[in-house]
């Protein structure tokens, strides 16, 4: 049964990713990023990880992903990108390249070294328990042995927060991104800058 | 679970990993720059839980957490960027930021 | 009470701390009585703390305050290392100085930067404490620095004229010459035992090899001919005198200058396992620079350049001490001296408060009724660095005389001959000062024109240079006939009569006539017991040398009365050009320096400006040219530096693979 779901699951998972790395249109692309994290979302729910499995779906799916299709549409920036031609001469073939060779690499690491690549030592302390619930054992780990770091995480999402409020404020004195001559070298059509909506 | 099963969900995690990192590479929309990024964590994440897993350890959940933390921060930084970028030029993509070039 | 120990460096440095802040404020003459008062209370916990040690194991005392420098095998510790060689220094330091702050109350009188004084003053002392009292190298090192410095400062305290500042300049360039060979010897001691700590490495000193220990000892003879004004670094003592008169007597008399003396004292273990010609050497040294320091005394006009040569030769008895291993007889003439050298330049300095800044002996004479004070105090110092019985100085310098005679004929006769000497110079010092007519006011201005002639003929060189502008103002001076000597205030005479006290009485310190006496050396045995050269005069040989001595002493004194009172001989017949102008070392080392030295610096400079230079160049030039040639890479697009990552991940994870094996 683990093995079925597991098939499946990954068929989606890596249609998904083709599809986001394949699509032209960057709402098709988020939509496929979708299916990704739900197969993954099952993954882990196979993998006995309940709460990652919920949580995946709900930030994931549910905030980040939808936060990405609000953007898309508040910036009117869904159309469709031209996957032809590539303004950078090799990018693509060197990409490709580097790809393969570092997925082989991985590949060959795993099938060779087999169960030998997990180098660590068995947990005693943090052990996954088959009685505790793994939502509880998780919270006991995180606001124990893990509070600092957690403390942490809750500044750099203040932050980020702040971070993000200071760069979409939108500044009258603000100059536009000047024009990169070799666009023009390279006959692109020259991108214009914004005109300064006179409403305010 | 058998162990094999176990190389598979590494294997699998390894090529979405390559694919966003292609993705990356090969990608001008700086939204779906963002989307690979999040597609190459999710495959860190998986080999987390696997690992985790092997190693009958609930500290690869936990950083699990962290990471999904860490994602989310970030693309609330790279989505205001892009709100930023694209208020001064409509339709830029990641290739006419080039105030870097030598 | 030996606990309270680390408040003796610890009260300076508040009184420097309160003044750095606040001296402005507090200002004069408030500003004096808080540095005097430092001090002061850091005497009074110096004798504290003496009455501590006697309770103490071999009157030895060490305490740790705190971790200074943790570098893994390299500890140096902030610690005061008590015994009877520092805390002797201790004491006679804090007294000294509490003395010369209350004198420059007065004297400071009316400075622009009064406050400034003093608080240059107490750093003086901290670090004089700091360098006599740490228990380890790097710690003296420290206060070795900060004396250093604050001699710099107090010598240039009145920079607005070009010559103190350069005086000052030469003081601390010279002065570097011998810092650079005691930190040679801090690393090769580190290196020899693991250890900068006296305590720690001072017993091991006997197991040292001796090539090793050699070096050691030749590099901290570097370091001490520096501080402590020898041949060949002696020639910025007498410059030091452009410094206000009491840092004269505090720094370039009695503390500082000695610090050398106090070094090699310290390390005696190291100087007793070198090759033996190391000893001698120092005390070759010693013995030369007495001497050639002496005859230059002889031919000076200055009064304060007579008795900064006279600090020079005094401080050439110590090394030859040192050098013939009569370590207690260094440190005995070293506190003596601090009382009677102390005691001449506060004694000076008040005749030239009185004279208006005048420090020509020529323009002087007969002050003796106008400051009787000044005359009688000074007096007392002149006995006793003459070597007349019973003043300190005769049995300190017979001390010394006695261990040199004990280790070689020749030294002992040069040590008498410079005592003869120095009981000449000082003697003419005395009566040029307060006998003979009175050469100042009006009456005296056809004779000084006609000396001012001599020397102008005949003494064409810097010194006289440096004198013009003080005979100008003079000239001035004396032509509206306003010269009118006084005798200074109480803050001044109380210190000349304490030190004068002392300074004729010190010798009982170390009386030779008994081991029962002889004070010092049983106090000092803990620290010099094992090295110390083992002297025991039968009672003929004791009395010949003190005869001898005290023949000598009077002879010089008879001479230079013959000379300057009666004029039986012509002054200028002794006071040779030769002598008056050092010598001529000072100015064979701006010949060199202008010539052939100067050579040797423009291909040094040739060297930089090609080979440095070009290096530094060349890469800069290559580094534009590869850049230019790698900027291509740098095209600005974000995906290709992303690439660039993806290719660094693969041969990162290509090189892992090559490292693990399964």
């Amino acid at each position: 049964m683990e093995t079925v779901v597991f098939i499946v699951s990954a068929l989606i998972v890596l249609a998904g990713g083709l599809g986001v790395v394949s699509s032209r249109n960057p709402v098709h692309a988020a939509l496929s990023l979708i299916a990704t994290l739900f197969g993954i979302a099952v993954l882990f729910l196979n993998l006995g990880a309940q709460l990652l499995a919920v949580v995946q779906v709900i930030v994931y799916t549910g905030a980040i992903v939808v936060l990405i299709l609000f953007v898309m549409m508040l910036l009117g920036v869904d159309r469709e990108e031209d996957l032809e031609t590539e303004p950078l001469v090799g990018q693509r073939l060197l990409a490709g390249l580097i790809g393969l060779l570092f997925l082989g690499a991985i590949l060959a690491i795993i099938i060779i070294g087999k169960d030998a690549i997990v180098t660590g030592s068995h947990s005693v302390t943090g052990a996954i328990s088959p009685t505790i619930a793994n939502i509880s054992q998780i919270g006991t780990a995180l606001f124990t042995t893990y509070v600092f770091p957690l403390e942490v995480t809750a500044g750099l999402l203040t932050i980020a927060v702040v971070g993000a409020v200071v760069l979409s404020r939108r500044p009258n004195d603000l100059a536009p991104i000047p024009e990169p001559e070799s666009m023009v070298d390279m006959g692109d059509e020259p991108l214009t800058a914004i005109p300064e909506e006179g409403a305010h | 679970m058998g162990s094999n099963l176990s190389l598979a969900y590494l294997m699998l995690s390894a090529i979405l990993f390559v694919i966003g990192g292609v993705g990356v590479l090969i990608r001008r929309n700086p939204l779906v720059m963002i989307m690979c990024v999040e597609l190459m964590l999710n495959a860190v994440n998986l080999t987390f839980v696997t690992f985790g897993k092997m190693l009958n350890d609930i500290s690869g959940q936990i950083i699990v957490f962290f990471v999904m933390v860490v994602a989310a921060a970030e693309v609330v930084i790279g989505l205001a960027l892009i709100v930023a970028m694209a208020r001064r030029r409509p339709g830029a993509t990641a290739d006419d930021l080039r105030t870097l070039r030598g | 009470m030996v606990g309270l120990v680390w408040l003796i460096p610890a009260l300076p440095l508040a009184g420097f701390l309160l003044l750095v802040f606040f001296g402005k404020r507090i200002d004069e003459p408030r500003s004096g009585w808080i540095g005097t008062g430092a001090v002061a209370l850091a005497f009074v916990t110096a004798c504290l703390v003496f009455a501590g040690l006697w309770g103490e194991p071999e009157h030895t005392y060490e305490l740790s305050l705190f971790q200074w420098i943790p570098a893994g095998h390299f500890n140096v510790d902030i610690g005061i290392l008590l015994d009877p060689l520092s805390m002797s220094m201790a004491l006679f330091i804090t007294g000294i100085a509490s003395l010369i702050h209350l004198y420059s109350i007065g004297y400071m009188h009316g400075d622009s930067r009064f406050p400034r004084f003093f608080t240059y003053l107490n750093l003086f002392v901290f670090s004089m404490l700091v360098l006599v009292l740490g228990n380890n190298m790097v710690l003296t090192f420290l206060g070795w620095e900060g004396v250093g410095a604050c001699s710099y400062f107090l010598i240039a305290f009145w920079f607005e004229k070009e010559e103190n500042a350069s005086a000052g300049k030469k003081a601390f360039i010279t002065n570097r010459v011998g810092d650079w060979g005691f930190m040679i010897a801090i690393f090769m001691t580190f290196f020899a035992f693991g250890t900068v700590t006296y305590t720690q490495f001072l017993p091991m000193a006997p197991g040292l090899a001796q090539t090793t220990a050699t070096f050691i000892a030749l590099m901290l003879f570097v370091g001490a001919i520096g501080k402590s004004a020898q041949i060949p670094l002696f020639i910025w003592l007498p410059d030091a005198m452009a410094g206000p008169t009491p840092v004269s007597a505090l720094i370039h008399a009695a503390t500082m200058v000695t610090a050398g003396v106090y070094l090699l004292v310290r390390v005696n273990p190291i100087l007793a396992a070198s090759a033996s010609w190391i000893p001698w050497m120092i005390a070759i040294v010693g013995c030369a620079t007495a001497f050639l320091a002496a005859t230059i005394a002889l031919a000076q006009q200055d009064i304060k350049k007579v008795l900064a040569y006279s600090t020079v030769s005094q401080l050439g008895y110590m090394f030859l001490a040192v050098g013939v291993g009569g370590y207690s007889a260094a440190i005995f003439h070293m506190i003596t001296h601090a009382f009677f050298k102390a005691l001449l330049f506060l004694g000076a300095g008040s005749v030239i408060h009185g004279m208006h800044d005048e420090q020509d002996m020529r323009r002087m004479g007969a002050l003796r009724k106008i400051m009787p004070v000044t005359a009688v105090t000074f007096i007392v110092g002149w006995l006793a660095i003459a070597g007349v019985p019973p003043f300190s100085g005769f049995w300190s310098k017979d001390d010394i005389l006695a261990y040199a005679l004990h280790k070689s004929v020749i030294l002992y006769i040069f040590g008498l001959i410079t005592a003869l000497l120095t009981a000449f110079y000082m003697s003419r010092l005395v009566f040029r000062i307060f006998y003979g007519d009175a050469r100042w006011g009006e009456s005296a201005e056809a004779e000084l024109a006609n000396l001012n002639a001599h020397t102008a003929t005949d003494a064409v060189d810097a010194d006289a240079a440096a004198h013009g502008d003080a005979h100008d103002d003079a000239h001035a001076d004396s032509g509206h006939g306003a010269m009118h000597p006084h005798e200074s205030k109480w803050p001044m005479l109380v210190p000349l009569i304490v030190l004068a006290f002392f300074a004729a009485i010190a010798g009982v310190l170390n009386l030779p006539f008994t081991e029962h006496l002889e004070f010092l050396n049983r106090w000092l045995e803990p620290v010099v017991g094992e090295n110390q050269a083992h002297l025991s005069l039968g009672g003929v040989q004791l009395t010949i040398e003190l005869l001898l001595s005290t023949t000598i002493a009077i002879v010089g004194i008879i001479a230079a009365y013959l000379v300057y009172l009666k004029h039986k001989v012509d002054p200028r017949r002794i006071e040779l050009p030769f002598f008056a102008n050092g010598w001529y070392i000072d100015q064979s080392i701006t010949k060199f320096m202008g010539g052939v030295g100067r050579k040797g610096f423009e291909l040094i400079a040739m060297f930089d400006k090609v080979v440095i230079d070009g290096a530094v160049n060349g890469v800069g030039r290559a580094t534009r040219g590869g850049a230019s040639r790698l900027r291509s890479i740098e095209n600005g697009y974000v995906r290709w530096y992303a690439l660039m990552i993806g290719v660094g991940a693969v041969l990162l994870v290509a090189f892992a693979m090559t490292q693990v094996s399964f």
